[in-house]
């Protein structure tokens, strides 16, 4: 197909009809409303189905059961509605269903505003809600990177039989560039039947329990135990991330995700000009973080910058990455301001000047 | 080579509109491009702006704190985005809505009076094309012949309304060619 200029939330629509996706269930809120109301006329047109659900608990729920069938669903939302969907996407984990889960993300807490943010990393990667489980988190930073990663999330959800995130800020869903769908694309995974989906009982096979009870503890440590192999081969497997820049003899490394990694890089070019070496690594999959890229990466290099539109949510995992603690530069804009490439420059400068304050932890 | 401008007027301007139209333009030019409207909770008759960002290479940052361009259709859009312009760049104002002069000196400025233009064609609502037509013709972001192409993709569902908007685009373009052509002469002497 050809290249056609498109919104973000529109783009991600349509990759998810492209991936075969017939079912969405959502409720309402700013600023990924373009995405039920694409998908709103456009399924109907591949037979599918849309239901602006009476609530976020409703829609997530409603997954569990088109998924359980065997079907591949999604559903979007933003950071406040995730929220009200975690007690579902908690029993989504435990049944082991495929579901592809958007969050275009705003900033908080609480109700707090409509514009662009990334203050729910924690939420995605460390706490989505109760018990124990993880999902993939994949963070585009362009509108066909989205468009791509919302494809590859069904296939991931599926080979796994897991719940995969897709989020973005609102400028993924905001913003138009050129997009490209691929009409030969090939699953990224090896995918067998569903043969574990709950499709009707023709005695010719083991009956088909979607269930996330188990009040057996036995039976629910074996379960734990067979989830957390799933997890650790993620882990091993999917780990996805890029860098950019002067890899090998950096003044100092970025690590910046989403559309905040863009400005970044055009700092970088920028700060290039000015003869200061910059690199990047921008975590394309949050969970699981590339701790080992951001390892190798950072030990090249003088110093470190987390660029974030949080109050440092992802330093964390950076620290983490590190083999022995080192201090961290940080630079954040928050409440739905932006960073800007101008920022990332004086902030570089500053740490190459010797007068920008590090992040310390004792 | 990168071109960015921030377009802003009115809701209802159709100030989104001729940014995607240049972005699709860009588009179809075989550039990299981005369109970033403002969003927020704003109404008809509000302010909005968009951010058009056409470049040989990839987009790096949508977001642009200094534009190359700026295109204001009303006074509250010149008062909020005038000293963003980069020194060097390009200030179209809209006379027909702002009664001041530009404050910058070190910029290209161009007065257009885009509405009175538009209502002299015939078409009240066609100013934006106007405002397009004189930054493709000072800027050369993108050629005449692709956002002639893209006015008649746009309105192609409505056939009537095509002659009158390239008409608004074509005088629009003249404005800013000859804007051009006499600041690159008093640069020459």
């Amino acid at each position: 197909m050809a290249k056609k200029l498109m919104k973000g939330a529109e783009a991600i629509g349509e990759a998810a009809v492209q991936a075969g996706c017939h079912l969405f269930f959502g409720y309402p809120i700013t600023p990924q409303n373009e995405i039920p109301e694409y998908l709103s006329s456009r399924l109907p047109q591949v037979g599918g189905t849309f239901v602006q659900a009476e609530s976020e608990v409703a829609s997530i729920n409603m997954l569990y059961g088109a998924a359980g069938a065997g079907e591949r669903v999604m559903t979007s939302s933003s950071s406040p509605g995730i929220s009200l969907m975690a007690e579902g996407i908690s029993y989504c984990a435990g049944a082991k269903l495929p579901v592809v889960i958007v969050n275009i993300m705003r900033a908080g807490p609480g109700l707090g505003g409509i514009l662009p943010s990334q203050a729910d990393y924690f939420q995605a990667t460390k706490g989505l809600a109760h018990g124990d489980f993880r999902v993939l988190v994949l963070a585009p930073w362009s509108i066909q990177e989205a468009a791509d990663l919302v494809q590859d999330a069904f296939d991931l959800a599926d080979y796994y039989r897991n719940p995969v995130m897709v989020v973005g800020d609102g400028l993924i869903g905001q913003m138009m560039e050129p997009v490209e769908f691929y009409e030969d694309r090939q699953p990224i995974k090896e995918l067998p039947p569903k043969t574990w989906a709950s499709t009707g009982w023709k005695r010719d096979r083991p009956k088909a329990i979607i269930n996330s009870l188990f009040l057996d503890p036995a039976e629910l440590e074996q379960h734990n135990i067979d989830l957390k192999k799933k997890y650790d081969l993620m882990e091993r497997d999917e780990v996805r991330f890029a860098t950019y820049g002067a890899l090998d003899s950096a003044d100092v490394v970025i690590v910046a995700y989403g559309t905040v990694a863009r400005v970044c890089l055009s700092a970088i070019e920028a700060l290039e000009n000015d003869g200061i070496k910059v690199a990047m690594v921008r975590p394309i999959t949050l969970w699981p973080f590339p701790y080992e890229a951001v390892r190798e990466v950072a030990s090249k290099a003088k110093d470190i910058l987390v660029v974030e539109l949080s109050t440092g949510q992802m330093i964390e995992d950076v620290r983490l990455a590190l083999h022995r603690p080192r201090p961290i530069h940080f630079h954040c804009r928050l409440g739905g301001m932006l960073v800007s490439p101008e920022e990332v420059i004086d902030k570089v400068k500053a740490i190459k000047a010797g007068t920008s304050e590090e992040v310390h932890y004792a | 080579m990168q071109n960015d401008v921030i377009m802003a007027g009115f809701g209802g301007q159709g100030i989104l509109l001729i940014g995607k139209m240049l972005a699709y333009a860009g588009m179809h030019e075989g550039k990299e491009v981005s369109w970033l409207p403002s969003y927020g909770p704003e109404m008809r008759g509000g302010t909005c702006n968009c951010t058009v960002v056409i470049s040989d290479n990839p987009v790096g940052s949508p977001v642009i704190q200094s534009p190359g361009a700026v295109l204001a259709m009303n006074l509250p859009s010149l008062e909020k985005f005038e000293s963003d312009v980069r020194p060097g760049g390009f200030l179209l104002i809209n006379t027909s809505l702002i009664e001041r002069k530009a404050e910058r000196d070190d910029v290209e400025i161009v007065e257009i009076p885009a509405n009175t233009i538009a209502q002299d064609l015939g078409n009240a609502r066609g100013a934006n094309m106007v405002a397009l037509g004189a930054y493709v013709g000072a800027t050369g972001a993108v050629s005449l012949e692709q956002i002639e192409a893209v006015v008649r993709q746009t309105f192609a569902a409505k056939p009537s309304v095509i002659d009158v908007n390239l008409e608004a685009l074509h005088k629009g373009y003249d404005l800013g060619r000859e804007h051009a052509a006499n600041s690159s002469e008093e640069t020459a002497s």
